[in-house]
């Protein structure tokens, strides 16, 4: 084989796959500021700034929580984070359950209401909200404020996520209870809901993920309370701490595993729905993938 | 009867909450965009001029905000659409792997994130040297100028523009491109002719999904761009929260969100509303 061969065929391989390369390369590029940030959380700075690389420690994993200013602010975003996720969730699962399941007037009406807050920047929302609020005069912004807001936004995303799980619902089922003698609410609890339920965990999700990493409304009404991004801004001018990276990262792996568990939840729920042999259950999406498609 | 109350109870809790604090927060700021005064005694009293003295006053950081969007939607674009079509096409196997790597960085904190790519594109990092290099930064300095704002803005929304391109190209019937093949269609005339027009959805979503958050982003130009570089978003923020103007903010925040509704109105006419919130439009 001589070495023109071996080019062109080269070339004919690179030609075949340049769409795989490329995907590959954006993948890495995608990936870059995470292994950054993984890898900064193992730095030594001397100085206060953590921009420049000087040496490894485990130092800032073992004590991630000697700062206690970060410690308040990681507690109020989890909290936060938890309270909303549960308004949103329960709030935005009767939606999708009204909108998917049944005809009513006003459906157009309220499919807009859900989509116009996903299509108003964040700094629009942050801004009208805290208008309101310094109109009204109270609430006064802190906690409760930061809740209505985040549940404020969250709410149309577990609506989108939820709804597009019931879409692909195989509503014989709930009919096969009902023949078997199951009253409405026992078919709900019994059938629809072990089903939906990855639906609306991977809806959960989502709401928690947006809520923990939210800056920009959460800027505008949170008054001085201070949650886990609101920490970093003001962190930043002075210095980011190690242990924000660290903490970052912890953050990371807890939503990774969630989320396997959720698609894992998800796969087992489609095969307790695809019973038929000839049913073909839908390829599964990981959870969260729904939410902007 | 009951049947027909049943969806109104169910959307209720939902709809007050978006109302209250979505709609109603939205007719405050129209108002408080109107008023006139200093903080404490500001009066309604339909102080159209906030409108255009802001306006004249923060024309480049409008125009800035739009172009900076408006190149890193393009960009976006050109970057998500060949991992899209991989996922959907070629990965096989390795789907799911490859739509958990384009969410991950959904799973780490947007400041870090920003901040990271200010690590990334300190002066001493190796890809500014290597853009030196190369001469694409011939001074030496990547932070602080528009690109590195175009590249973070790039960066932090592309999983808005790769799930809905996802989502349309894989929802394409794979017998259309084998028959474009079969009625002898080169690769790319069946690509242009035949998989880019049934991808059409996604990318109008895509598009907008990743230029609305884009045009009203502040914190890219924060941490990423120079006194030179405020978007619009910049301009608000402090209006709101360091000067406490609060009628120009209003003001601006309102243009922003209208320009912006006039966007999202082009596109429920080209699209229609339901391709944004899932597959039901049948």
């Amino acid at each position: 084989m001589n070495a023109g061969g071996r080019a062109s065929r080269a070339w004919r391989w690179l030609r075949e796959h340049a769409v795989n390369v490329v995907a590959a390369l954006v993948v890495v590029y995608m990936l870059v500021p995470i292994a950054v940030i993984f890898l900064f959380s193992f730095n030594d700075p001397q100085g206060r700034y953590n921009y420049t690389w000087v040496g490894f420690t485990f130092e800032h994993w073992a004590h991630a929580f000697s700062r206690p200013e970060l410690n308040e602010a990681l507690k109020t975003s989890l909290e936060l984070a938890v309270l909303a996720t549960v308004i949103s969730t329960i709030v935005g699962t009767m939606m999708a359950l009204a909108l998917v399941r049944h005809q009513f007037r006003g459906r157009r009406l309220s499919n807009f209401l859900i989509v116009i807050p996903m299509a108003t920047p964040e700094v629009v929302m942050g801004a009208a909200l805290l208008s309101f609020f310094l109109i009204l005069g109270s609430p006064s912004l802190g906690f409760q404020t930061l809740l209505i807001a985040h549940v404020m936004f969250c709410i149309s995303f577990v609506v989108v996520v939820v709804r597009s799980r019931l879409i692909g619902f195989d509503r014989s089922l709930e009919e096969a209870a009902r023949d078997l003698g199951a009253s409405s609410l026992q078919t709900f609890r019994l059938v629809t809901l072990p089903l939906i339920l990855p639906g609306i965990f991977g809806g959960a999700m989502l709401a928690f993920a947006l809520s923990i990493d939210d800056f920009v409304i959460s800027n505008f009404n949170s008054g001085t309370t201070v949650t886990f991004p609101l920490y970093i801004f003001g962190a930043a001018q002075r210095g980011i701490p190690v242990e924000v990276n660290v903490i970052a990262m912890m953050l990371f792996g807890v939503t990774v595993a969630a989320m396997g568990f959720a698609t894992w939840q998800q796969r087992r729920a489609e095969k307790m729905a695809s019973v038929r042999p000839e049913q073909e259950a839908a390829p599964p999406v990981p959870v969260g993938a729904g939410a902007a498609a | 009867m009951r049947r027909r109350i049943v969806p109104y109870f169910l959307l209720g809790p939902g709809t007050i909450w978006l109302v209250v604090f979505f709609v109603v927060p939205l007719f405050y700021m129209a108002k408080l965009s109107l008023e006139s005064g200093v903080v404490g005694e500001l009066q309604f009293d339909w102080n159209w001029s906030n409108y255009s003295e802001a306006l004249s006053a923060y024309d480049t950081q409008f125009v800035r905000s739009f172009v900076y969007a408006g190149v890193a939607t393009l960009l976006a674009l050109l970057i998500s659409y060949p991992l899209a079509y991989t996922i959907a096409f070629k990965a096989g196997r390795w789907r799911n792997l490859l739509l958990f790597a384009v969410v991950a960085p959904f799973f780490t904190t947007y400041l870090i994130r920003t901040i990271a790519w200010e690590t990334i594109l300190s002066d001493e990092s190796p890809v500014t040297e290597f853009l030196h290099a190369i001469g694409l930064a011939p001074s030496g300095h990547v932070l602080a100028t528009g690109p590195a704002v175009i590249a973070g803005l790039t960066y932090n929304f592309l999983p808005f523009m790769i799930l809905p391109l996802y989502a349309s190209l894989e929802r394409i019937d794979g017998r259309l491109i084998e028959a474009a093949k079969d009625l002898y269609s080169s690769a790319t005339q069946s690509f242009l002719r035949v998989t880019l027009p049934l991808s059409a959805p996604g990318i109008v979503a895509g598009t907008l999904l990743t230029f609305i958050p884009a045009a009203g982003d502040y914190v890219n130009a924060q941490f990423l761009g120079g006194a030179g570089n405020r978007m619009i978003g910049n301009v608000i923020q402090s209006l709101y929260l360091s000067q406490a103007d609060y009628p120009s903010a209003a003001a601006l925040s309102f243009v922003l969100m209208a320009l912006i509704m006039v966007a999202v109105v082009v596109y429920i006419r080209f699209a229609g509303s339901e391709a944004l919130m899932g597959e039901e439009a049948r």
